[in-house]
């Protein structure tokens, strides 16, 4: 089920604005497309009269002379479900949320509609994010566009499919540890995880709140630009929305010259474990860069093969502290029960397994006793994380790295193995810890073998807090240069 | 790391989360797996907690604004009667 010939977000935008085409088009045009691609289970919800209307009154405002307040003219966009739309669903992929009705927009949906994009529907993912590999939504998993045997990846997976499989051109996901890169980078597509604080939270489900980030995807580098240009900055309802300026992140990216910039190259990254077809994509984007006239400079990132461990310890212990309110007091889903006490345990019984065994290992790392020894230390330790990448930044503008160990793994593989299911975000997590911006980007295949077919692989570019331009420069040279 | 059964119903009880016997006996192996695989910090020397990433968090004003609406959430509620949410009893 490969995509076929579809238009980007820049180009769409563009002939709706110029009159060429219509929002209302763009959006028929891709509510048919995900009727075709309903096997893949991309989306949990469609929002057909709410997005047909939504176009009208973008082509109404191209009519009355707006365009230029449009960035984002007629752009079919799909949302994870963890991020609110008024009036609409926000399951979160979980049965604890299936009858809840947001009462408010995000404000990345906000900046959206503002913009002209419209939703045109929300998509599946792990239950409440916690994944990589969309096998925990409580709804059944989404399918890779590539081997439908395969995982997506996750926990952003329907986002990402809804891409790679040309439904949309560009989508919304969210990170807490690599829940956009990975399955950007097992379906063949373009996934960024922005600087924390670079994008307000504000209506997006909480996970792991020091680490929760919305993302980007998008079928180009310049479109997955676009869109996080559109839903950046600061924001009175996120406290931890940053105030620096966002500039320009997607005007003539292909401009940048690589000489003179200053490429890490991680050691670390490359070490056992990872498929020898994605360490030679990485060799090949490297040289492609040198052979530009860009510095390669080998850095040492030393905590990194602790980010696992150290993520572990950080995002269960906020995720059991922020799924505490899913008690059937004051929203979403509630057992009947006789006595308050029932009413939470029969009520927290609908979590999935994933759910209940982060909560298990958060509440554990939390309690009496066993603070200092892991939550303490995991936060000590992501300190030096934090410290290897500021270090490496001080000898190179940005770091180019795998994104993931191996390529999409089949549907059940790992399902019963939630070690094995962590380890698959090894290269992504230290981003996350770290705050850093960081960008996958498809870079060819790996040889069809007997036991699986061709399948996409992602590298990746890290780059300091704030440089989301810079790593969107390099992302969009070395797109020009990749292998289909 | 060595979790014990009654570790995993303590935590359970902590948790809110009721388990089955099949489940208390499947999240004792897993945790353990999982907390042993942590345990590679233990050795380690590491930064202050401190030092952690800690982003400019400007305050907002501190004004009244507009807002409040009750009705959605009213709406969004289980159960929700004379301005409270109700659940069920709490005493004998």
């Amino acid at each position: 089920m490969i995509p076929g010939h579809r238009c980007t977000a820049v180009e769409l935008s563009e002939a709706v604005r110029a009159g060429e085409s219509t929002a209302s088009a763009a959006v028929e045009a891709a509510l048919a497309r995900a009727r075709e691609i309903e096997p893949l289970h991309a989306f949990l919800s469609f929002r057909e009269e709410e997005a047909r209307r939504e176009a009208a009154e973008v082509d109404r405002r191209i009519a009355a002379g707006e365009e230029a307040d449009l960035p984002l003219a007629g752009v079919p966009v799909a949302v994870k479900d963890n991020i609110a739309i008024a009036g609409g669903a926000t399951t979160c992929g979980s049965r604890l949320l299936e009858p809840f009705v947001s009462p408010f927009d995000a404000t990345a949906i906000a900046r959206l509609r503002a913009a002209g994009a419209i939703v045109i529907g929300k998509t599946n993912l792990d239950e409440f994010a916690m994944g990589s590999s969309t096998e925990n939504s409580a709804f059944g998993p989404s399918r890779n566009p590539h081997d439908p045997t395969r995982v997506p990846g996750g926990s952003s997976g329907g986002s990402v499919v809804a891409v790679a499989a040309g439904c949309v051109p560009v989508a919304l996901g969210s990170e807490t540890g690599g829940s956009v890169r990975q399955p950007a980078a097992f379906c063949g597509a373009v996934g960024v995880k922005p600087t924390y604080g670079r994008v307000s939270r504000s209506g997006l489900v909480a996970f792991g709140s020091s680490l929760d980030q919305i993302g980007t995807v998008g079928a180009t580098v310049e479109d997955a630009a676009l869109l996080l240009s559109v839903i950046a900055g600061s924001d009175p309802r996120d406290a931890t929305s940053a105030p620096e300026p966002i500039g320009d992140l997607a005007a003539a990216l292909d401009r940048w010259n690589p000489a003179g910039a200053r490429i890490g190259w991680p050691a670390e990254y490359f070490g056992a474990g990872l498929d020898p077809a994605i360490l030679a994509a990485c060799e090949a984007a490297r040289d492609a860069l040198a052979a530009a006239g860009a510095e390669v400079v080998e850095v040492s990132l030393p905590h990194s093969p602790y980010g696992i461990a150290v993520y572990y310890t950080v995002a269960i212990a906020e995720a059991s502290s922020n799924l505490a309110r899913y008690d059937g007091v004051r929203y979403g889903h509630r057992a009947e029960a006789g006595d308050l006490s029932s009413m939470y345990l029969k009520t927290r019984a609908a979590f999935g397994a994933e759910l209940k065994r982060r909560i298990m290992l958060g509440t554990y790392v939390l309690s009496a006793g066993y603070y200092e020894a892991f939550y303490g230390k995991g936060t000590a330790v992501r300190a030096r994380i934090r410290g290897d990448f500021e270090r490496a930044f001080e000898r190179v503008d940005a770091i180019l790295c795998p994104t993931t160990p191996t390529p999409a793994f089949p549907i059940g593989e790992k399902a019963d193995d939630p070690l094995a299911m962590y380890l698959n975000d090894i290269y992504t997590v230290s981003a996350n810890l770290a705050g850093i911006p960081a960008i996958s980007l498809p870079w060819g295949r790996t040889p069809a073998r007997p036991d699986r077919p061709a399948l996409p692989i992602g590298i990746q570019l890290m780059g300091p807090d704030f440089s989301e331009r810079r790593l969107f420069e390099i992302a969009r040279f070395l797109e020009g240069k990749a292998p289909s | 790391m060595n979790v014990s059964l009654d570790d995993v119903r303590h935590i359970a009880r902590l948790a809110r989360l009721e388990l089955t016997e099949e489940e208390v006996e499947r999240f004792r192996r897993e945790l353990s797996t999982v907390l042993e695989y942590v345990e590679q910090l233990e050795g380690l020397e590491a930064g202050r907690a401190e030092e952690a990433p800690a982003p400019d968090q400007p305050l907002r004003p501190d004004s009244v604004a507009e807002g409040g609406d009750v009705a959605p959430l009213r709406a969004a509620a289980p159960d929700f009667v004379d301005g409270f949410f109700r659940v069920p009893r709490v005493i004998e």
